[in-house]
């Protein structure tokens, strides 16, 4: 009953008045942040909505409540609330040109606040630039996982081979190294450089998928799995004894070319690309192949031709997301790109919801997070975050949003 | 030069018909079990040709022969000209063979339309670049399949369940999906395995009022394996028996029903539906 209420309070609020009310949330914790600290006895701004202070210092735990009710959700709340009006018309307005002009304008406003927020902290930063690398990871995941039905378990493979292909074409290029000897350009050329080096991890990856699409032709099911599950472990011990990399020490030294907006931009272009592929009709190939192998062939769909483009693109967009993790830890060793990696990415895939660009979204952000909030309970973190899993298995089955389609335009329109 | 005529003289002087779907001589074997015997079928643009045996008579392999789901161990299958033993299926599907399966094969988690539209698979020109970057020349391909999916479903009659996931309908509606998706490919040939299994008599009446308008206003060649015997009598032009993987009878509706080795292997231990 009062969720009903509360329901529809805001259901004339569109996404615009929503981005609205959180950038004035974060520019008042820009400002009054450490006043209402201070008022309120608590040391520092809580760096993730007080998660981690709570835990760790429980009688603290009334202070940061009021905290994040007065930063965050009553000024969002009302913000978006009083706005409602004048934000619907202006997204109305928007429409009027074409779609990308409004897209352009709410990632514009989101990306604002997402700035403003982490410049609270170095933390913040970091934590964010993960999680939109999650986004990345598990969203391609979901492609061969979800959409297409296989349950492959080579993900942090391609992104240990597009880690360490990025790696070296910026260290070789740009770093005085102990292992690559002198830089080879000079280092102004590097911010332009750096989309190509990500792009050739892409590369890399996707030429070492060849070797899990090709046999996908004839195996389905547990034996894909375990030959996925091979080829991670081949990768990662390549890598060990691979000493022109660095060997089982890793590579280290890469130049900070990952800011906040470098992989914001790639994540959403990463969003926007498989959204668009899981779409078209060549994209609902991989359901076919899914749902009906069979059936696929025999309505012309070319099954062959299908995989290969899932798992290419797949292990393209990890090889990707493994360079931009390389660049924002500026270290990469093969022990990253293990077993705990690939049990991390596959639970945000079926978390979140397979088949599902919102669902790679909520897994990947809200596991992210909780991983980070959890922190302080140190080994209960690893008992928690499974029990929550058994229980949306056990209760949503293909995870918490999956079968849903991410459709732009209703996203942004306004909402009377 | 025969091409053109569609009557015209073979090389022994005799008159023959160019067959739009031509099978010679196919056996099939799995493992020591010969399912299938030197079959052979000659079907021309525009006719109803049924199929009925006994279960196990080995009607299903021979759907799945000619659309390369299996490879036939000897003999050859021409379509329209073309040789297409042992392609791969979905080249086959694309040179003009579409079907329904026998157990419905829909996919389970796409809506009815999605079913439609997928079917025009090996008509997209728009390649990788548009789907991975929805190029305008996506946008208006896919634009053009839309409308053609709604007309075609409007023409079964299941417009309005467009945007149902196939889960969700009745046995019969289901069935149409089939039909549905097979006519979209715009094959030259359709075949239809047990079209009217499992379906009410209301369903059934429905169906072969279906065949018949797509029979009329496609003249789509059709090849149909059947069960029920009132359905293949009313419908078919010529019909073939099938009986542990020979064919032990070929002739129209009347022939068939007055052949003695047929009523022996079939109508003598099943009840005339
Ligand atoms: N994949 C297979 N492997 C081995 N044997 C098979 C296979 N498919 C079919 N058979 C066998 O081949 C024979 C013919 O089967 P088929 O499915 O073609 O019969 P059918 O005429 O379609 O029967 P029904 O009326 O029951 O559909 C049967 O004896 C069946 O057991
Ligand atoms: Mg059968």
């Amino acid at each position: 009953m009062l969720k009903r209420r509360i329901g529809d309070l805001f259901i004339r609020v569109p996404l615009l008045g929503w981005l609205i009310g959180i950038l004035i949330a974060v520019t008042l914790e820009h400002l009054l942040g450490d006043l209402l600290v201070d008022v309120l006895g608590l040391s520092k701004i809580p760096v993730l909505f007080g998660f981690v202070i709570m835990l760790k210092k429980p009688l603290l735990m009334p202070g940061v409540i009021l905290y994040v009710l007065l930063i965050y959700i009553i000024p969002i709340s009302v913000v978006a609330r009083l706005s409602a009006w004048p934000a619907n018309r202006l997204a109305a307005r928007l429409l009027d040109f074409p779609i990308w002009f409004s897209v352009v304008i709410h990632l514009g406003l989101f990306y604002a606040a997402l700035h403003m927020w982490s410049g609270i902290s170095a933390y913040r930063v970091l934590t964010l630039k993960l999680t939109l690398i999650a986004i990345m990871v598990t969203l391609s995941l979901n492609v061969v996982n979800g959409y297409m039905g296989e349950f492959s378990c080579s993900h942090p493979g391609f992104m240990a081979l597009g880690a360490y292909a990025a790696s070296v074409v910026t260290v070789v290029l740009f770093v005085n190294d102990r292992l690559f000897g002198p830089a080879l350009l000079a280092p102004a050329f590097g911010p332009f450089i750096f989309p190509v080096a990500l792009i050739t991890g892409g590369m890399v990856a996707a030429l070492g998928a060849l070797a899990i699409a090709i046999p996908s032709f004839r195996t389905r099911g547990d034996y894909l799995a375990i030959v996925s599950l091979a080829f991670m472990f081949i990768i990662k011990s390549m890598i060990e004894n691979l000493e022109v990399v660095g060997g089982p020490r890793g590579l280290s030294s890469q130049p900070d070319y990952a800011s906040l907006p470098i992989v914001f931009l790639w994540t959403i272009a990463c969003i926007w690309m498989t959204n668009n592929f899981v779409q078209s009709i060549l994209g609902k190939a991989l359901n076919a192949v899914r749902d009906d192998e069979m059936a696929a062939n025999a309505m012309t769909v070319n099954t062959r031709r299908t995989k290969i483009v899932a798992f290419l693109f797949a292990a393209f967009w990890a090889g990707v997301a493994g360079g931009l993790f390389a660049h924002v830890i500026r270290y990469v060793n093969p022990a990253t790109f293990g077993l705990q990696k690939l049990a991390e990415v596959l639970a945000m895939v079926y978390f979140g919801g397979l088949n599902s660009v919102y669902g790679s979204i909520v897994g990947a952000v809200s596991l992210s997070l909780l991983g980070e909030a959890l922190r302080p309970l140190e080994i209960f973190k690893w008992i928690i975050i499974p029990l929550l899993l058994i229980i949306v298995m056990i209760y949503r089955p293909t995870g918490l949003v999956a079968f849903k389609e991410l459709n732009v335009r209703n996203l942004v329109k306004p909402k009377q | 030069m025969c091409y053109f005529v569609s009557w015209c003289l073979c090389g022994e002087g005799k008159k023959c018909i160019m067959a739009l779907l031509e099978v010679k001589k196919m056996s099939h074997e799995f493992g020591g079990l010969r399912a299938v015997n030197s079959y052979n079928l000659e079907i021309e643009a525009g006719q109803i040709r049924g199929l009925i045996g006994p279960n196990g008579a080995g009607k299903t392999t021979i759907f799945n022969l000619i659309t390369g789901i299996y490879k036939p161990t000897e003999g050859d299958i021409i379509l329209d000209g073309k040789e297409i033993t042992g392609l791969q299926p979905h080249k086959i599907a694309a040179f003009g063979i579409g079907r329904t399966f026998q157990n419905l094969q829909l996919w389970r988690h796409m809506t009815v339309v999605e079913h439609v539209k997928l079917a025009r698979y090996s008509r997209i020109s728009y390649g990788l670049i548009g789907a991975f970057f929805g190029t305008p020349k996506r946008q208006k391909q896919e634009a053009e399949i839309e409308e053609m999916a709604h007309n075609l479903l409007k023409m079964i009659g299941i417009d309005h369940l467009s945007d149902q996931v196939v889960t969700n309908l009745p046995y019969g509606d289901q069935r149409r999906v089939e039909m549905a998706r097979a006519l979209s490919m715009e094959p030259k040939i359709l075949l239809l395995d047990e079209p009217t299994a499992g379906m009410n008599p209301e369903e059934l009446i429905q169906m072969m009022e279906i065949i018949r308008r797509i029979h009329k206003e496609l003249g789509m060649a059709i090849f149909l394996i059947e069960h029920r015997l009132k359905v293949v009598m009313d419908l078919c032009h010529m019909i073939q028996t099938l009986n542990f993987g020979h064919v032990i009878a070929e002739g129209t509706p009347e022939e068939i029903q007055n052949n003695p080795k047929v009523i022996d292997a079939y109508l003598g231990r099943e009840s005339v539906v």
